[in-house]
């Protein structure tokens, strides 16, 4: 029987609810009003963001720290449009997220209404899947196989878009069912033969590498990954994504490796006879010239998506299927070697990987005077946080450096944004993360061009009471641009100064509701991060005023080969 | 280059065709012939690709992941049927017509509209069957030309199939 009362609308909510959904992300319009009405009656919380780029850095931020859906609303047209930007970055890397937007009536489709876009058109290009709800009958299942699949496979976006007529249409909710799925069937576990072979691959390689990344979070293979790197005694490289998925406190740890990468990290893939690939794509950040990447090496590539095999790199075992449960075959099978003798020792292979760590270290140098260098803050930050603390970045010089000078010990503790490399993203993704782990201290480590891009969302942090902790690494410029500018356009500084006087960040902070603070040197570094510490009842800004002149190396120029390693810019 | 057809099924959905050919743009795979009907299940469409595609084997790694595609095959260029339907029109003086009629009549081409300058044929082939009837009537001046692209499926049977003649027939 039909409630006259029960709408589209209800549906959706009803159908948010039955899939679990905690927290929404959204800001409202026209088009999506009749979802936001039964909203105050939902147990579901809604954010309330300050732009629709936030409310998906948010909704990323939140998946991307528990592992779960990140759900965000918007609007018709322009609430969608600005919505562009988050799908692509969590298509980029494979980020769990559903988006739910409103849509002109199913009658002004077509025809430029007010506020109206072709989402889904749009949406076809960055997501996973989209749908066009025409019926309010179809929400229940729609909404389940979107959430079935953004979670599950390669995780990844999925946009609905609601027609207004569709959420204020007369419907009932049923519980649903996946049966509309005939073409979507994702492989969970790897083939057994070719984890044999794999294995046996590992135990006969003498120089073999784990090269790991964002696939071995996003399937929890922490404790797997461990396990096989000590069975066979293999030494791991992680990638950007990959940073937290192997300890970096681990005898087996090299680093990240890649453009920025640690000298050891990827030399020992140049020099590898075999690449255990897991859960990684083969990235040119990470390969460089790929006609001259890693030319001694076999590769072993496990991945969930079949279509990453092969794409970049030819794989000799290519093997698909969920990281964890392919890493957990694998760890059985060299735990069955091991009881016919010991791991193989590769004592060569390790003595030249310490030597590279030891003539190559990643360095810098404070000047106890000033000025503050970026990695000396970051290196207190972790040493005074002793690393407990989920970490954003944005993209840029400041996001190398907190991949490389806090030391990741745990899965799901550095969120950034890899493939797409959006600016703007530290700050939204901090507020997404602190709602999903409320316990925890939740820090943004970004620069003062991306926190420019996206810093009003600390309004959405006061108001809502979602108390997170920026520090601003103000080098008054795009830092990454301007490297670039120094070291390949004979230093033609073009459009990348940004100035250190204008904004005010503590000013800033304090007119969003934030405590704001600035430190211009080393001796005001631990005062500033303890201080910022001790509030919890706010969010706190930390101007960090660094020198301008400081670079990020190691480097291999773009499209240059990993061979030739650039440690500081007197190599290039 | 090499072509390769695929014979993709797929769901029965608005916007399936959108999705395929935006990410064979997207993914830089160019599309020589595509042809789209129903099949004989419901709910389900079949599609038939020529692609140019050096990298044949991602372009199905990417079919596949789009959720509406069904099932992804590569057919056989030699063995599988494959057809397409063309209709052309050529300049034909009256004086014309009976040459050119009788190498349509050659080549099974139907004659479907006669002006008093030109005649247009359909015919349906293989693509080099096609190709075959064009090189005969060029030179009489092809005005106008239409291709429904490439339709095929996949051989039944191991080795073509022949007739045997029946043994009423002697």
């Amino acid at each position: 029987m039909r409630n006259n009362h029960f709408t589209g609308s209800h549906s959706l909510l009803r159908s948010l609810e039955h899939e679990g959904v905690e927290v929404v992300f959204g800001v409202p319009g026209g088009a999506i009003l009749p979802a936001y009405d039964p909203l105050l009656d939902s147990p579901i919380r809604h954010v309330l963001a300050r732009h629709e780029q936030g409310a998906g850095h948010m909704a990323e931020g939140y998946a991307m720290a528990t592992g779960r859906v990140g759900v965000v609303f918007a609007t018709s047209g322009p609430g969608a449009t600005n919505l562009i930007t988050p799908l692509q970055n969590a298509k980029m890397d494979s980020t769990p997220l559903v988006a739910i937007t409103g849509q002109v009536g199913t009658s002004a489709i077509g025809s430029d209404a007010f506020q109206e876009a072709h989402t889904t058109g749009l949406a076809m290009h960055c997501t996973k899947h989209s749908y066009l709800v025409t019926s309010a009958d179809e929400i229940p299942d729609i909404i389940h196989e979107a959430f079935h699949l953004a979670s599950t496979g390669r995780p990844g976006p999925v946009l609905v878009d609601f027609p207004k007529d569709v959420l204020n249409a007369v419907t009932e909710w049923r519980t649903p069912t996946l049966s509309g799925l005939p073409g979507y069937k994702p492989t969970r576990e790897g083939h057994p033969r070719q984890v044999k072979a794999a294995v046996e691959m590992i135990e006969a390689s003498s120089r073999p590498v784990l090269y790991v990344g964002g696939g071995v979070i996003r399937a929890g293979a922490t404790p797997e990954l461990v396990a096989l790197a000590e069975a066979a005694n293999v030494p791991v490289v992680t990638t950007l994504m990959g940073r937290g998925a192997f300890p970096d406190s681990h005898r087996l740890a090299l680093g990240m490796p890649g453009m920025h990468g640690v000298y050891a990290a990827t030399t020992a893939m140049q020099k590898a006879d075999l690449l255990i690939a897991i859960g990684v794509r083969f990235d040119d950040r990470v390969t460089g010239d790929v006609a001259s990447f890693a030319p001694g090496a076999k590769v072993i590539h496990v991945d969930v998506d079949p279509a990453e095999i092969g794409k970049v790199r030819r794989a000799d075992i290519p093997i698909v299927g969920d990281a964890r449960s392919v890493l957990a075959a694998m760890v059985e099978r060299v735990t069955e070697r091991r009881v016919e003798g010991p791991a193989p020792e590769r004592a060569d292979w390790f003595a030249q990987l310490r030597d590279w760590q030891e003539t190559h270290p990643l360095s810098y140098t404070q000047d106890p005077d000033g000025p503050i260098k970026a990695q000396y803050f970051i290196e207190r930050l972790h040493a005074i946080t002793g690393g407990d603390a989920v970490v954003t970045s944005g993209v840029g010089q400041h996001q190398m450096w907190a991949s490389h000078f806090w030391q990741f010990e745990k899965p799901l503790s550095w969120i950034n944004s890899g493939g797409l490399g959006t600016m703007g993203f530290a700050v939204p993704a901090a507020v997404g993360a602190k709602i999903a782990r409320p316990d925890e201290v939740v820090f943004a480590i970004d620069g003062d061009g991306c926190f420019q891009m996206t810093a009003q969302e600390l309004i959405t942090a006061t108001t809502e009471n979602i108390p997170i902790k920026v520090a601003v690494l103000n080098n008054g410029a795009y830092g990454m641009v301007q490297q670039w500018q120094k070291l390949f356009y004979d230093g033609r500084i073009s459009a990348s100064d940004l100035g250190t006087t204008v904004p005010d960040y503590p000013k800033l902070a304090e007119a969003m509701g934030c405590v704001g603070l600035r430190v211009t040197h080393p001796d005001e570094v631990d005062i500033a991060i303890e201080k910022a510490l001790s509030i919890e009842d706010r969010s706190v800004v930390i101007e960090v005023v660094i020198d301008p002149e400081e670079m990020v190396f190691p480097m291999v120029p773009a499209g240059g080969s990993n061979d030739h390693i650039a440690m500081g810019p007197e190599d290039l | 280059m090499t072509h390769h057809t695929l014979s993709v099924i797929v769901e029965d959905k608005p916007g399936v065709l959108a999705r395929v050919s935006a990410m064979c743009s997207n993914r830089g795979f160019n599309i020589h012939s595509l042809a789209v009907g129903p099949t004989h299940m419901a709910g389900r469409s079949h599609i038939t690709m020529v692609v140019d595609a050096p990298e044949v084997e991602q372009l199905k790694k990417q079919l596949h992941k789009l959720v509406n595609v069904i099932k992804v095959q590569e057919l056989d260029t030699g063995r599988a049927l494959e057809t397409e339907v063309m209709m052309v029109r050529v300049s034909c003086e009256p004086a014309q017509r009976g040459e050119l009629g009788g190498t349509a009549d050659l080549f099974g081409a139907r004659m479907v509209d006669l002006t008093s300058n030109t005649i247009a044929f359909e015919i349906s082939g293989t693509p080099g069957h096609l190709g075959d009837f064009l090189d005969q009537v060029r030179p009489y001046g092809i005005v106008d030309l239409v291709k429904s692209g490439r339709i095929a499926m996949k051989q039944r049977s191991e080795k073509p199939l022949t007739l045997t003649p029946t043994a009423s027939r002697t």
